[in-house]
């Protein structure tokens, strides 16, 4: 099976007056981890959709379910963990299940990006079949500055080498499980990105083209941004 | 959800822009274009052919109004997740005294509404047609283009009067192409002469049973009607050799759209007492009818294939501004593999 996982495990402390979890704040009159979820629940490869949610926010989760998807059954809500990699090990024990086959794929996104394209999501499907894990990424505009102590330029990567990671991140179940099992406690502490947790077990992981538009809204300016470009809505003559 | 549209934003530029695309409500299904096929009328907006108070007003715009796609969703669970289907770019007006396509109040897609150029769209399920997985997607994205063929031969068939024994068609494009299909399958027993300028497009007309170039047709009465599909410059010297050709109160089918107005020689057109009929657009009594000829006509179908001049991928701006540009120079359709 091919399964989808949200990853709602914030709870947006960089969002400036707002309390609540920026996943949750509305883009044209809808949360926007809803926009998220719907382009997972249109897309046909996708069987499941898991949303892994802060444990704190897991009734607000299921609220939001039921208000937008009602009788909708490929959505499933998990609590999440503490941190990105247990809230994706919470889904992965999910997807288990569902299914438990070894051929499952899991394409795992931030419940902050809401501009993610179909094709993005089918060229990480492809890649994750094909080479095991995969990261989207687009070419680093700026010049990347790499240090160490936060004072001092440790190294500026050559630019046309270096890469902006995006989401989704999509990878075989059973090849997280292996990976995840493996860590030790100090290199979950450090190791935030499954990609990294891959890269560290010694696995390579593919590129897939992302997209500028891909935002992620971190701060309120991203969410300003993301305001601006749905600006201008016409009301479509064919949906009325 | 949030997601992409191309818009022509002015003549050969195209932006992106996101629209909002609802889930909730069960008059609605969610379908992605897949194959798109570009008109004419695409073209004229897009190398901005068309008055400057009209791309004004219309611009930013998504083009293309012949596509077929994908059912994504559907919440009534008529049609499943995967299903092919044909989509019409009209939404009938309200005076049904009137067939659909000319209301006046009806919308049309890539005209006064966004066309197929986006990513997912919400239309109801009026605005689909089914097809079997099995044909030809990039036949079926132009099934639009078909059904106004449809449609202009069954109007045709109710207008003329009934001796139709030999029928002229001018033109030798896509539009003329199809006229002659639909014709061989809907009348095989008459008579069809094909008259156009350019040898090598001609050529693809081997079914029909005689094709002239424009200075090869005599000034004298041999026809029983008369297709007009040339559009454009040539529409009136063409509508002049149909008037010379035609026997008493035959009919002039006008089909080809021109920027310009056209002189008639009303004077012959009463003295033979002919019938000039309009028609651009069609309802979906015709695309269901179109669907049904690509279906169990085996020559229909193998003959719509080789309207496909080219197949283009379509991953970026620049490969649509790419496929427009190829559609310049193509003998006749251009079809759109989108996948943005």
């Amino acid at each position: 099976m091919i399964f989808a996982g949200v990853l709602a495990g914030g709870i947006g402390s960089r969002m400036g007056n707002y309390t609540i979890p920026k996943q949750f704040l509305l883009i044209n009159d809808r949360p926007i981890i809803a926009h998220v979820i719907d382009k997972f629940i249109v897309h046909n490869y996708i069987d499941y959709v898991i949303t892994g949610v802060n444990p704190d926010w897991y009734r607000y989760m299921l609220d939001i379910k039921e208000k937008y998807y009602k009788g909708v059954d490929k959505l499933v809500i998990v609590p999440g963990g503490s941190d990105r990699n247990s809230t994706i090990n919470s889904i992965v024990e999910q997807t288990k299940k569902m299914s438990g086959s070894p051929d499952d794929i899991l394409v795992t996104h931030d419940a902050v990006r809401p501009f993610i394209t179909l094709k993005m999501i089918s060229e990480n499907i492809d890649a994750a079949i094909k080479y095991g894990v995969c990261d989207t990424v687009i070419p680093a505009t700026d010049t990347i500055v790499y240090s160490e102590n936060k004072e001092y330029i440790t190294d500026i990567p050559l630019r046309s080498n270096t890469y902006q990671g995006q989401t989704p991140q999509s990878f075989k179940v059973k090849l997280f499980e292996e990976v995840y099992s493996s860590m030790t406690d100090d290199e979950l502490k450090i190791v935030t990105d499954a990609c990294k947790m891959f890269m560290l077990k010694g696995h390579k992981v593919h590129l897939v083209e992302g997209n500028v538009s891909n935002i992620k809204i971190t701060y309120p300016y991203d969410y300003k941004i993301a305001q601006i470009m749905m600006e201008n809505l016409q009301d479509d003559m064919f949906t009325v | 959800m949030i997601c992409l549209q191309y818009k022509l934003v002015k003549p050969f530029v195209i932006e992106t822009f996101f629209n909002d695309v609802k889930l909730e409500g069960t008059s609605h299904l969610i379908v992605r274009p897949e194959k798109l096929s570009i008109c004419k009328a695409d073209m004229r907006y897009y190398f901005g052919m068309r008055d400057a108070e009209v791309l004004q007003q219309r611009l930013p715009m998504a083009l293309i109004h012949e596509a077929c796609g994908r059912v994504m969703y559907d919440p009534t669970g008529k049609y499943k997740s995967g299903d092919k289907v044909v989509l019409l770019p009209n939404i009938p007006g309200e005076d049904e005294f009137y067939d659909e396509n000319y209301r006046l109040d009806s919308v049309f897609r890539s005209s006064r509404a966004d066309g197929f150029m986006q990513e997912l769209l919400r239309i109801r399920h009026a605005q689909v047609v089914p097809y079997r997985p099995d044909l030809p997607d990039e036949v079926m994205s132009f099934t639009e283009f078909i059904s106004v063929g449809v449609h202009a031969v069954n109007s045709f068939g109710k207008i003329s009067h009934e001796r139709r024994e030999h029928i002229g068609v001018w033109g030798d494009g896509s539009l003329a192409y199809v006229i002659c299909c639909v014709l061989k399958s809907l009348y095989p027993d008459t008579k069809i002469t094909v008259i156009g300028l350019n040898p090598g497009k001609l050529q693809y007309f081997n079914f029909a049973d005689e094709i002239l170039t424009v200075n090869q047709v005599e000034k004298k009465a041999k026809f029983d009607h008369t297709f007009e599909c040339v559009g454009g410059a040539g529409s009136g010297a063409a509508v002049d050799q149909m008037i010379d050709t035609l026997k008493p109160q035959g009919t002039i089918m006008l089909l080809g759209v021109s920027e310009e107005h056209v002189p008639i020689n009303t004077r012959m057109v009463l003295e033979k007492g002919l019938t000039l009929l309009g028609r651009s657009r069609s309802g979906r009594e015709d695309f269901e009818q179109a669907v049904s000829l690509i279906e169990n006509d085996e020559a229909f179908l193998g003959r719509m294939k080789y309207l496909v001049s080219a197949a283009i991928d379509i991953e970026s701006i620049n490969d649509i501004s790419k496929a427009f540009e190829t559609a310049k120079t193509a003998d006749f359709k251009v079809v759109l593999s989108w996948n943005t």
